[in-house]
């Protein structure tokens, strides 16, 4: 492996605590300004970046942290996606079951998938989970119960209850910019404990760290089931989001999407998997105006990246602050 | 369950097979030679299709078409692997799949800007465009021709790489590249030449599935799935790997959605049947591969140690 | 200095939203690449076409269209909305093809009490117990014109038949719109995945079943290729096609050509029907674009027409939703197909034809009609619709 695909970054996770006070109040305050600019399609369109944020990050814990590089996220997705979906349509009204629900349904698939894919290594724990995820496709794909090519529809949105009703976009947004910001959180305490340290130390020489005497297979086990468990929440978020669900979320090409934010960001990087994200769906909306071929431009800039800046944006800027 | 049938869906599923091995021979070199993932292996079938389909319009002839396929993907490869994919062999996997993934997206949209967003018509020869009759069965013509293409590219590819002096050489690559580079083996010059030779072979699929199926942006990415499955399957870096994977799962996909769902229907009542038919036939291949890398992780036919 | 700049963006503002009351804008959503494409693009071109012929506007307000590719995709589809919804704000929004695109994004088009002018699908549920006061099915009900193929195929005494369609709601709603009519035996049922093309073990299937006939529905794309294939097994020569309009149009006919002389279709609408505003409908599409309509084109054209005789009903106070709404029930326009006005659940009341494609004495293949099958047909849904 060439020197650039090492994935540095020092062990400790530092959070510069102004600076990310400054970027939570200025996410806090987006409802207000967007309001005031008479323009609720932004609400809607930022609440998207933030829960591919929490997608991504859960992603970039595999790739950039663990160093597994799994082609199979969007089966979490999907399926903690489609969790929503089925409970919704069976009359469950509360946000915190069904979302509770989500998280649990892709935890428990990644520890199906995860059980058996660990045992392989490289490129074919790259192509079993690829494949696995085209299985949770083709299955939701045919399946009549699960609305088969057409997806389900959710009939209105869940509430939070205390009488604070989803249907806003505003209070929509609050709730996944608080999931959000606390899943980066979490991701943060996790990396700079113990498990953190082992999983990157995997990252980096995995024989050794099995000489030495660590449960290799089970770390990496736990660390799939929780990005899991965030995939599948975020899917969850989704489908709460859009009031639709449809096999599309379980195919490959998503789960390529979800490298390409996690590279582009920065893999390795705290923040790696919400740049990402926010690059890619911003992009998205604003080249989609201009062209319809914009996925050339992303293409153009992915392979730089790829080339030039493995690191990726996170990189980027960790290098020029002095 | 009429023989005719059967016999039918056999020649249907060994027409699958022969065009996905096509596919994966290229594929399978690349990936064992060079070590390298290339998502883009199904981009290269793509624009084989497009210039085949333009070729044929332009000159009439659907050889004629075949052949600037060839020579275009060909061309086009070569100039990719010297500027772009030449970076990337020593770089990691994840590396590789994401440089080719942003290749797929950048060939999507130059086919699109030049050809534009609707599929294009590529049609069979007319000569072919009937059945043919033998002893009361019938069958597509043009099927038949692709099947004996399929066998005689099969058996010249067989000649070539356990024959020839580059045959050798490539199979020393696949073995052990290292070492082939100390015996003196001129990698950088036969990494390029089997890159394209898969983009060559890629093209010939394109051009005798398009009429079949539909010259369209994307259609790269529904066949490299399968293609990777099959390499996985055969053993990544064999060519008689990549053959007999492509046949099982030629094979087994064409007989699971010919035949799956009415032998549940014996079995099942009509209502579990209707949709677990479709759906087990869908999933077929890919429990296969898991299956196959659970208990033979390096494929059928490995080539490495 | 800073007030100054102030005040200026204020009136700019507000001299914008009473700009706003003199345009009408409508939101064009369609299919526009894929294999279901080539239908997308003839419904854009019918409707602009339209909208050009009357001076770039309808009803007398100054039209601003905006076109957007749903790709066929429902996820796509529903970000689009979100924009012509909350950043756009249009008045109308019209122009899908597939319901499987529809049905997931209506409901979002609803809740925003905005009007949806369907350019093609007539779901059942929009048809009966879910119709909906703002949703306006201007082309036909999904069982209409396949069940006007069954009826033909019971008059020539078919007895056993084939069906087969993709699996999604149009393509189950065809196969049971045939099936209401149809009086012999159904020989097997076979549904496809969507944008399904290669259609050799099917063939073979019914080639080994060996019914009177085969009922096909494949829109787009998909036809192409089954027309293709069914006639390259040669299977054409011992079990004859019929088919809905869908696939027996313009796009699919120059696509197939010579092998499907002969093809037995049923529409609501043909080229050569004898009325002026037919006829000036065909010569206008020909000479702007240099090909013969399809069906797609026609219906998105008659939308236009819709549109534009509810806005001069209302002199342009479009922004009085159920005033407009009541102009657009009323609407009584001179479209090409001849027939047609509102049933009370919002879905056409109009005739429905039998056509052949034959080799004119040109030498072109093209649909000619040869028969009315259904006069002043209502669809089988206007019962469950508790509007009106």
């Amino acid at each position: 492996m060439s020197r650039r695909d090492r994935v540095t970054g020092s062990l400790h996770i530092a959070l510069r605590p102004r600076l990310a006070l400054a970027g939570f109040a200025a996410l806090a305050l987006l409802p207000t300004i967007v309001q005031a600019l008479d323009q609720p399609f932004y609400i809607v369109l930022a609440t998207r970046i933030l829960i591919f944020a929490l997608i991504a990050t859960s992603l970039n814990l595999l790739i950039g942290f663990a160093g597994m590089v799994s082609f199979g996220h969007a089966a979490f997705v999907g399926t903690g996606a489609y969790a929503v979906a089925v409970l919704a349509r069976a009359g469950v009204e509360s946000a915190w079951i069904v979302w509770a629900a989500a998280a649990a349904a892709g935890s428990a698939l990644a520890l199906i998938i995860g059980a058996i894919s660990l045992r392989t290594r490289g490129v074919y724990f790259i192509m079993i989970t690829l494949a696995f995820a085209q299985m949770a496709y083709y299955l939701v794909l045919s399946l009549k119960a699960l609305g088969s090519d057409d997806g389900l529809t959710l009939p209105h949105r869940v509430t939070l209850g205390f009488g604070l009703r989803l249907n806003d976009d505003a209070t929509l947004y609050y709730s996944v910019l608080l999931l959000s910001a606390g899943g980066l959180l979490l991701l943060r305490r996790l990396l700079n404990a113990r498990l953190g340290r082992a999983l990157q130390g995997i990252r980096d020489n995995e024989t050794r760290m099995e000489a030495i005497g660590f449960p290799v297979y089970r770390l990496k086990l736990l660390a799939f089931v929780l990005a899991g468990a965030a995939g599948g929440l975020g899917g969850g978020l989704l489908a709460t989001l859009n009031g639709l669900v449809s096999p599309t979320l379980f195919h490959w090409t998503q789960s390529g999407l979800l490298m390409v934010m996690v590279i582009l960001g920065g893999a390795g990087h705290l923040l790696g998997g919400a740049f990402g994200a926010a690059v890619i769906l911003l992009s998205e909306e604003i080249f989609a105006e201009w062209t319809i071929h914009w996925p050339f431009g992303v293409g153009i800039v992915l392979l730089a990246v790829v080339l030039f800046a493995p690191s990726g944006l996170a990189g980027l800027l960790r290098r020029a602050r002095p | 369950m009429p023989l005719t049938l059967i016999v039918e869906q056999l020649l249907n599923g060994l027409q699958l097979g022969l065009m996905l091995f096509l596919l994966a021979a290229g594929l399978t070199l690349v990936f064992g030679i060079m070590d390298m993932i290339n998502l883009a292996h199904g981009s290269l079938y793509m624009i084989g299709a497009y210039l085949a389909a333009s070729a044929i319009a332009a000159s009439g002839s659907f050889l004629v078409g075949v052949a600037v396929a060839i020579a275009g993907t060909a061309a086009i490869a070569v100039l990719l692997e010297m500027a772009i994919l030449r970076r990337l062999y020593r770089r990691s996997h994840l590396a590789q799949v994401l440089a080719t993934f942003a290749l797929i997206l950048i060939a999507n949209e130059a086919v699109r800007m030049v050809w534009g967003s609707q599929p294009i018509l590529l049609n069979m020869p007319p000569s072919l465009s009937g059945p043919i009759d033998i002893g009361g069965f019938t069958y597509p013509a043009y099927r038949l021709v692709v099947i004996a293409a399929g066998l005689a590219i099969a058996v010249l590819l067989y000649l070539l790489v356990a024959r020839t002096k580059i045959g050798m050489w490539v199979r020393a690559g696949a073995a052990d590249r290292e070492m082939a580079n100390v015996m003196g083996v001129n990698t950088t010059w036969l990494f390029t030449c089997v890159f394209a030779a898969g983009a060559a072979l890629c093209a010939v699929a394109g051009a005798l599935l398009g009429p079949l199926l539909a010259v369209q942006v994307g259609m790269g990415e529904n066949i490299l799935i399968l293609a990777f499955v099959v390499i996985v399957i055969g053993g990544i870096g064999s060519i008689r790997g990549a053959l007999i994977g492509a046949l099982l799962v030629g094979f087994v996909d064409t007989a699971g959605r010919a035949f799956l769902p009415q032998l549940f229907r014996s079995v099942f009542p009509e209502a579990v049947a209707a949709e677990t038919g479709p759906a087990v036939a869908a999933v077929l291949i890919y429990v296969l591969m898991a299956a196959v890398l659970y208990w033979r992780p390096s494929g059928l036919f490995p080539t490495r140690a | 200095m800073k007030a100054l700049f102030v005040a200026a963006a204020i009136l700019a503002a507000v001299a914008g939203q009473a700009l706003a009351a003199d345009k009408i804008k409508v939101g064009f959503m369609s299919t526009l690449s894929g294999p279901g494409g080539a239908l997308g693009i003839d419904m854009r071109d019918g409707f602009l076409l339209a909208v050009k012929s009357n001076g770039d506007k309808l009803g007398g307000l100054s039209a601003e269209v905006s076109v957007v590719d749903d790709q066929q995709n429902p996820d796509v589809g529903r970000q689009a909305v979100e924009r012509f919804v909350k950043r756009d704000r249009v008045d109308v929004i019209t122009g899908m093809v597939f319901s499987n695109v529809l049905l997931p994004v209506m409901p979002a088009i609803l809740e925003s009490d905005t009007f949806y002018l369907s350019t093609n699908t007539g779901p059942e549920s929009l048809a009966g117990e879910k119709c909906h006061p703002r949703f306006f099915g201007v082309a036909w009900q999904n069982e209409d014109i396949p069940g006007a193929m069954g009826e033909v195929l019971n008059q020539r005494g078919l007895k056993n038949v084939y069906l087969i369609a993709p699996n999604y709601p149009g393509g189950r709603e065809t196969l049971n719109g045939f099936k209401r009519f149809y009086k012999g035996k159904i020989a097997e049922e076979t549904y496809t995945k969507l944008g399904q093309l290669d259609y050799a073990a099917e063939i073979a299937a019914m080639r080994a079943a060996k019914p009177d006939a085969v009922f096909f529905f494949l829109p787009g794309g998909m036809g192409i290729n089954f027309i293709k294939q069914y006639v390259a097994a040669g299977v054409n020569k011992e079990i004859p096609l019929f088919t809905p309009g869908f696939s027996a149009d313009e796009d699919t006919i120059r696509a197939v050509g010579e092998p499907m002389v002969g093809l037995f279709n049923s529409s609501h609408w043909a080229h050569d029907l004898d009325n002026a505003a037919n006829r000036k409908f065909v010569t206008a599409f020909q000479k702007e674009y240099g090909r013969l309509p399809t069906m797609y084109a026609q219906q998105a054209w008659d939308v236009a027409l819709v549109l534009d005789a509810a806005i001069r009903a209302v002199n342009g106070k479009i922004d009085d939703k159920q005033a407009f709404q009541k102009a657009i029930e009323t609407a009584r326009i001179d479209s090409p197909r001849g027939n047609f006005r509102f049933n009370t659940n919002h879905m056409p009341i109009q005739d429905y034809y039998l056509r052949e494609v034959v080799k004119d004495a040109g030498g072109k293949i093209t649909n000619r009609t040869v028969g009315r099958v259904f006069s002043n047909h209502q669809d089988a849904f206007v019962g469950k619709c508790k509007m009106g």
